[in-house]
């Protein structure tokens, strides 16, 4: 493994607070492996503005490793940066080529308020789960795993929703903000495994209420949350949510 | 939650490591994160119906506790900057392990020991420090930028084979190696278990061959781990039903195929068996203090095995503390205490000090560079392999670097915004102080045991040699303030069926 080292500059998004303006800053940063993740990148990047006594760039992370949902990061305009399957902490900067300009900016959604630099409040998601995203068991009551056999090609289908860490990169990457991929994977996945069918009227009514009152955008079918999606998540289970909706509103149980 | 199926619908299930059977549930490669889901979704369900409330991006600064008993935290919304304080009639703590003391492990960044460590400094024994997990299949470290160290699953051993090249320093292709110029060295050592032999085997093995000269890549701290035998039996595509989602972070991560080449793998801390001490209910020494999964000692003794963590998940939040808590409440006379209560206004005020003290040092080191510093400190001298004249050595280095570390350490902006230097401020600042008790308790048991090894304690054949005579014990250390040594506090490990013996894996 040879080490090519880049220098970069770099366009950050500074914001102090949820109410200022903000706006971009110009940093200059040499030296950059490209054995580096793009988190490590920034890592180093605040050493050096630390050591210019400029306070370092907030982002958020945490296990560094794909599956927490915490990164983020519109890179060059894209969610996640410019690799399929890929989250930013994941993302290195292999990837990018000595002398480039690399722009990064916030998640952009009026859902996902900012709240400094790169740090955006997306726990309008959370409020979403709540309102279905789950199998009402309770602790004391779960039945054998077995004793509700679950076909194991059915099982795989669920679980490539199952496979959604919560990022909001499909929300990020869609010009209507919306988070219907997200919502969808929850929806779908649920409703084609026999445990999620006694709540699946409600829980997609009240969980599609609940993404529209926070203020998420319309769906337009126009696939940009699929290619952005590190969970390689499919808009196919934006078209089953859509028959369960349907099927909800006219056949509904409750 | 989400368990692989067979295809009749039954759960799938798998070998893991230290087990010779098939018996571990799983999720493709992604059991831990789906049991997270399981656990948020199962959570969500009740802050829907108001019975638990959320309040995210908060962390624990200080434990109140009134006439001896836990009575409530003091927390920093990190959102914000503002300290908060909330009142309770028992305060339970599931703040995970302290791993990144070690600053690279597998552990998500903002894991720390900071909640439990201002337990431990307010009087709740720490348990059996020096009991740290090192994993086996990290993906190896490749500059001093790096920030954490990525775990390929342990179900990867079930298939994939082991190995160095038999010749020091051999630097050909691993395609080019033939099979008879080829340690596997696990198979070798260890015939009956081979590639699944336990964690801390295989980790200390690992480190024995790279300190021989046998390590693999640039830096010489690596291991092969080679599908090509498995991807000759079953295919590709069965190596990828199984693993495909681990192969693309693994190319992700190195710019190479696993299907093409071996992996490079090395040790990383992953996991720590010590924690704060708890009786049979999990209660601390401190009344009302309740400590539930990797941050509490119990239940994994000096090592852990594969899924066994979700054990303890299950028995500590499951089984064990639905009852033990409610005798707490029941008989215990807990008077209303409010906000304003001098113990609460004490530890509100205690946090609120130490904010402004870090803030305030204003020197030229940032944070990170001191959490580099300590790490590498102790994975050289309280890592894989310990003795007594390295732990003695650490122990002096680490206090220096603590006092560096109160005088020169730089946090820039405000304590009243959110703050990130600042959150890792105080984290490292507590891990300065917790890596020490690490490195006494590893001084004091003078035996190997577990994930614990001492150079000087080994048999011939360089496996963990215990001293049960003499070390069969808890250490549970009594945190001392003005810098005085912690005090030890025996609790005698007492055997009354089964015998304690020694496992062979060979």
């Amino acid at each position: 493994m040879s080490t090519d080292l880049l220098n970069l500059n770099l366009r950050v998004w500074r914001q102090a607070g949820p109410n200022d303006k903000g706006g971009f800053r110009t940093y200059r940063l040499n030296g950059v492996s490209t054995h580096m993740s793009f988190l490590e990148m920034l890592d180093v990047l605040n050493e050096q503005l630390i050591a210019q006594k400029e306070e370092p760039v907030e982002f958020d992370h945490d296990c560094r490793e794909g599956i927490c949902g915490m990164c983020s990061l519109m890179i060059n305009g894209q969610a996640h940066g410019p690799d399929n399957a890929t989250t930013t902490c994941q993302l290195h900067m292999r990837r990018f080529k000595d002398g480039d300009t690399v722009t990064i900016e916030p998640w952009r959604a009026a859902a996902f308020p900012v709240l400094r630099d790169l740090v955006v409040d997306r726990s309008a998601f959370d409020r979403i789960i709540a309102e279905g995203g789950f199998v009402s068991v309770n602790t004391g009551n779960a039945p054998d795993g077995n004793a509700i056999l679950v076909p194991g090609v059915r099982q795989e289908v669920a679980m490539d929703g199952a496979a959604c860490i919560g990022c909001g990169a499909c929300v990020a990457a869609c010009k209507n903000a919306s988070a219907m991929l997200f919502v969808s994977a929850k929806v779908s996945q649920l409703a084609i495994l026999p445990q999620g069918h006694p709540e699946r009227s409600a829980r997609v009514i009240n969980m599609v209420a609940q993404m529209d009152k926070e203020g998420f955008g319309s769906c337009t079918n126009t696939s940009e949350c699929e290619a952005a999606c590190p969970a390689e998540v499919s808009v196919a289970h934006i078209a089953r949510l859509n028959r369960e909706y349907l099927r909800a509103s006219i056949f509904a149980e409750t | 939650m989400f368990r692989s199926r067979e295809y009749g619908g039954t759960l799938a299930n798998r070998s893991f490591g230290g087990a010779q059977v098939s018996r571990t549930f799983y999720c493709r490669g992604q059991t831990g994160q789906q049991l997270l889901l399981g656990a948020y979704q199962a959570m969500m369900r009740q802050v829907s119906t108001g019975k638990v409330k959320l309040f995210a991006r908060r962390e624990m600064l200080e434990l109140v506790i009134v006439d001896g008993l836990a009575r409530g935290i003091v927390v920093r919304n990190l959102a914000t900057g503002q300290l908060e304080t909330h009142t309770a009639d028992a305060v339970v703590l599931a703040t995970g392990g302290y791993g990144n003391v070690y600053y690279l492990s597998t552990m998500a960044k903002g894991s720390n020991v900071t909640a439990a460590w201002r337990c431990a400094r307010k009087g709740a024994l720490f348990a059996n420090p020096c009991y740290t997990q090192i994993h086996p299949t990290c993906i190896p470290v490749t500059g001093d930028y790096q920030s954490k160290l990525t775990l390929m699953s342990e179900s990867l051993r079930n298939d994939g084979r082991v190995w160095v090249p038999s010749t020091k320093g051999d630097r050909r292709a691993p395609d080019q190696i033939p099979d008879t110029e080829r340690d596997y060295y696990l198979e070798r050592r260890y015939p009956s278990y081979g590639n699944l032999a336990p964690r801390d085997i295989s980790s200390r093995a690992a480190k024995e061959r790279c300190d021989a000269g046998h390590g693999v890549g640039d830096s010489g701290l690596a291991v092969f781990l080679d599908f090509r035998d498995a991807i000759q039996r079953d295919g590709e595509d069965v190596v990828r039903k199984k693993y495909g989602n681990l192969f693309h972070m693994y190319n992700k991560i190195t710019a190479e195929d696993p299907y093409k080449q071996p992996m490079r793998i090395f040790p990383a801390v992953h996991y720590t068996m010590g924690g704060l001490w708890v009786d049979y209910n999990l209660m601390s020494n401190i009344p009302g203090l309740y400590v539930l999964g990797e941050a509490n000692f119990s239940d994994h003794g000096a090592n852990r095995l594969g899924a066994s963590a979700l054990m303890q998940g299950l028995s500590d939040g499951y089984f064990v503390i639905p009852y033990t808590i409610g005798d707490h409440l029941a008989t215990t006379k807990l008077e209303k205490v409010l906000e304003d209560h001098p113990a609460c206004l004490q530890a509100r005020k205690d946090a609120d000090d130490r904010i402004t003290k870090l803030m305030g040092v204003q020197g030229k080191r940032s944070v990170d560079s001191f959490h580099r510093e300590l790490g590498l400190l102790l994975w050289d001298k309280c890592g894989m392999a310990r003795n007594r004249s390295g732990l003695e050595q650490v122990i002096g280095q680490i206090r220096e670097l603590r006092d560096e570390y109160w005088k020169d350490v730089r946090v820039l902006g405000s304590g009243a915004s959110l703050n990130q230097s600042l959150e890792k401020a105080g984290r490292v600042a507590d891990f300065m102080e917790f890596a020490e008790l690490l490195a006494i308790d590893a001084l004091n048991r003078e035996e190997s045991c577990g994930g614990h090894f001492r150079e000087e304690y080994q048999t011939s054949d360089g496996e963990a040699a215990r001293n049960d005579a003499d070390y069969s014990y808890v250490a549970a250390w009594e945190f001392q303030s003005g810098g005085a040594e912690p005090v030890l506090h025996k609790e005698p490990l007492v055997f009354e069926n089964v015998k304690p013996s020694t496992r062979s894996y060979k």
